[in-house]
């Protein structure tokens, strides 16, 4: 009887440990990079901001409430604002603009890519990626080098005669949609080529064969296939660039506000770290909210197949 | 740039831990301010390796500090951020003024606002911060602010403004004829006007102004005096301009923070930067005058007739704009997010 607990106890006692032995880095991980920073950031943002930078350990909701209110200086009223949430608006307005512009030009491209030969497709994909070997930031300024009133594109319109002075093309929101685009079109070809790389095109042939409309066959054949594939290039668009600090701040010319450079203000000119904190914390929610319907929207359609 | 600063906080807390071997003195100062001469001939004569650490903007800096940032001995901060800094206690008091080159100091900055009787900190260099236009496109007065404000067609849409709140709103408090550090609302919404009306013709709010000058995006932007000379040197037409209704000025200091690695080392630092021979050197490399009596016979001799070291004669004296109070830093910070909005 002892004997045999003895026997069995270390085979026990090792498998619990693999077990937390397995999990203990992911744990670790994920507590030091992930839950301890936010809880940081959401113990910040109820608290009273110092006079120039840090906090004040007092409970304060004004972070919150500085979102969507400001104070009266005169009688320290309460007064509906808009500003910060137009500023919150134009941060997902972009970001949903750059997913669908993404969307539409990833398609055809990732298509293409996934119809070439086994020994192309390599030299494709390997020619999506060599621009992200360079710096962020030095793509930003390029593209901004190239798009500005003196630059070779203004440049090159001018010669052919159908402008005499340079079009906008850069300091403005055009130029920070492009440079969204610009940055992050590769989450989503990537994630598409994967999609269609695995479609078997006699499903399509089959379809055809069965007299599905073209219309029909894309809806119900292609669509479906494509579905894990859209989502995750989505997501991998939109999440980056409604937080996206570099394009507004180079392409924009620092003229228009999205919310990662409104947060980063908090932070350096205006001294209110409670409220960049707050910020920081409606960016999350506004994420969360987006990552749960899309994973819902998406659990419910697979259940229809 | 900002995403600059971002790394450098990055790279500055990985190595800000507490191992540090004797012989070393760390700055922390903004980039391409440090002459690598004077750094070359200072670990020469006092056996000490210095590390050059930057920032973007004092707000960096104080932001970086704050969050614990440790390890540098010698940081450079404008007049304000002293005046802060010391109210906040957060330098040490290493009596600049018992150092055997204090004698050097220009009495014009030795009882200043900032830091009375120089017991934190001593002069690194000063200056202006004005505007300055492209005198082969602007035609017309150009020694008014009316040319930002009130631009003529040639300027309109080729403003460059600095992307620095207390910056651009001195500079249209002072167009508007308003006291500074202004608390009140009457008079913060003026401001706020008169900025929303000029923003159409801004072309971008960037406070590296050289590049949209020198390449011709911007032909009026707002300027640093030593900066906007090293513009001149690549563009001649550029001309840097002491407008009537007069213009900020400016003094960046060093000091030790507290929790410094090795005082001693700074402080010897600091009496080598009160050395006439050596606070030239910073005027020749960053094109700033610097406070330390009898430098001018070792700084550059291009420097000397600079106009924009030079101003001319009846020029209205700069105008140095201490710390303001929560209140008006509160109005201000309400003005710039509806102005970028």
């Amino acid at each position: 009887m002892t004997a045999q607990a003895e026997l069995r106890s270390p085979f026990r006692v090792s498998k619990r440990l693999a077990f937390t032995g397995l999990l203990l880095p992911a744990v670790g991980v994920i507590t030091i990079f992930m839950i301890a920073p936010v809880a940081i950031v959401f113990v910040y943002s109820f608290l009273e901001p110092a006079r120039y930078g840090g906090v004040v350990w007092n409970f304060s909701v004004e972070g919150y409430l500085q979102i969507l209110f400001e104070r009266d200086f005169v009688d320290g009223s309460l007064q509906f604002s808009a500003d910060y949430l137009v500023i919150l608006w134009r941060s997902v307005f972009q970001a949903a603009i750059c997913t669908v512009l993404c969307l539409m030009i990833s398609v055809p491209t990732a298509y293409f890519i996934a119809t070439r030969s086994e020994r192309t497709k390599p030299i494709w994909i390997f020619l999506i990626t060599v621009p992200y070997w360079v710096n962020l930031l030095i793509r930003t300024i390029a593209l901004l080098f190239i798009l500005r009133d003196d630059g070779p594109l203004n440049k090159a319109i001018m010669m052919t005669g159908l402008t005499t002075s340079p079009l906008p093309l850069s300091y403005n929101n055009f130029a920070i949609g492009l440079g969204l685009v610009y940055s992050f079109l590769p989450f989503m070809v990537l994630p598409l080529y994967s999609a269609f790389e695995r479609f078997d095109f006699r499903l399509l042939e089959a379809a055809y064969d069965l007299y599905a409309s073209r219309r029909v066959a894309f809806f119900k054949i292609v669509l479906p296939v494509m579905r894990p594939g859209l989502i995750a290039g989505s997501l991998l668009v939109f999440i980056p660039s409604i937080g996206s600090y570099l394009a507004p701040d180079i392409l924009g010319g620092g003229k228009t506000l999205m919310i990662g450079n409104l947060i980063g203000t908090q932070f350096q000119g205006a001294h209110n770290w409670p409220f960049g904190a707050a910020l920081s914390m409606i960016l999350l929610t506004v994420t969360l909210i987006v990552l749960i319907w899309m994973a819902r929207r998406s659990a419910r359609k697979n259940t229809g197949y | 740039m900002k995403l600059n600063s971002i790394l450098l906080t990055t790279a500055a807390i990985a190595w800000a831990s507490p191992a540090f071997a004797a012989g070393d003195l760390f700055i922390y100062t903004y980039g391409e301010y440090t002459p690598p001469d004077l750094v070359a001939k200072f670990e020469k004569a006092f056996d000490v390796k210095v590390h050059v650490d930057t920032f973007d903007s004092m707000e960096t800096m104080l932001a970086k500090l704050r969050a614990g940032a440790g390890g540098y001995d010698i940081v450079v901060a404008g007049d304000p951020n002293i005046q802060l800094m010391i109210s906040e206690n957060m330098l040490e008091k290493i009596d600049v003024n018992a150092m055997p080159n204090y004698v050097n100091v220009d009495e014009r900055w030795r009882d200043v606002y900032w830091d009375s009787g120089r017991q934190y900190s001593a002069p690194w260099a000063w200056g202006s911060t004005s505007f300055m236009v492209d005198s082969a496109v602007v035609k017309g007065d150009i020694n008014t602010l009316g040319v930002l404000f009130n631009p003529p067609a040639e300027v309109k849409g080729r403003i460059n403004m600095m992307r620095d709140v207390n910056e651009v709103i001195n500079i249209a408090l002072r167009y508007l004829n308003l006291p500074r550090c202004n608390e009140n609302p009457e008079d913060m919404k003026k401001v706020l006007e008169l900025l929303e009306t000029q923003k159409q013709w801004v072309k971008s709010y960037n406070s590296e102004f050289k590049e949209p000058l020198v390449s011709g995006e911007a032909v009026a932007s707002m300027a640093w005096n030593g900066y906007a000379m090293r513009a001149r040197d690549e563009k001649p037409s550029l001309v840097y301009v002491y407008p009537k209704e007069g213009f900020t000025g400016w003094m960046d200091n060093l000091a030790v923070p507290k929790g410094a690695p090795d005082i001693e080392n700074a402080k010897t630092f600091i009496n080598f930067m009160m050395n006439p021979e050596n606070a030239a050197m910073v005027s020749t490399y960053a094109r700033y005058s610097n406070g330390i009596k009898g430098s001018e016979k070792f700084v550059d001799p291009k420097l000397a007739t600079a106009p924009e070291l030079a101003p001319p004669a009846g020029t209205p004296a700069p105008e140095f704009i201490p710390n303001c109070s929560p209140a008006s830093t509160k109005l201000y910070d309400r003005v710039w997010t509806k102005l970028l909005n």
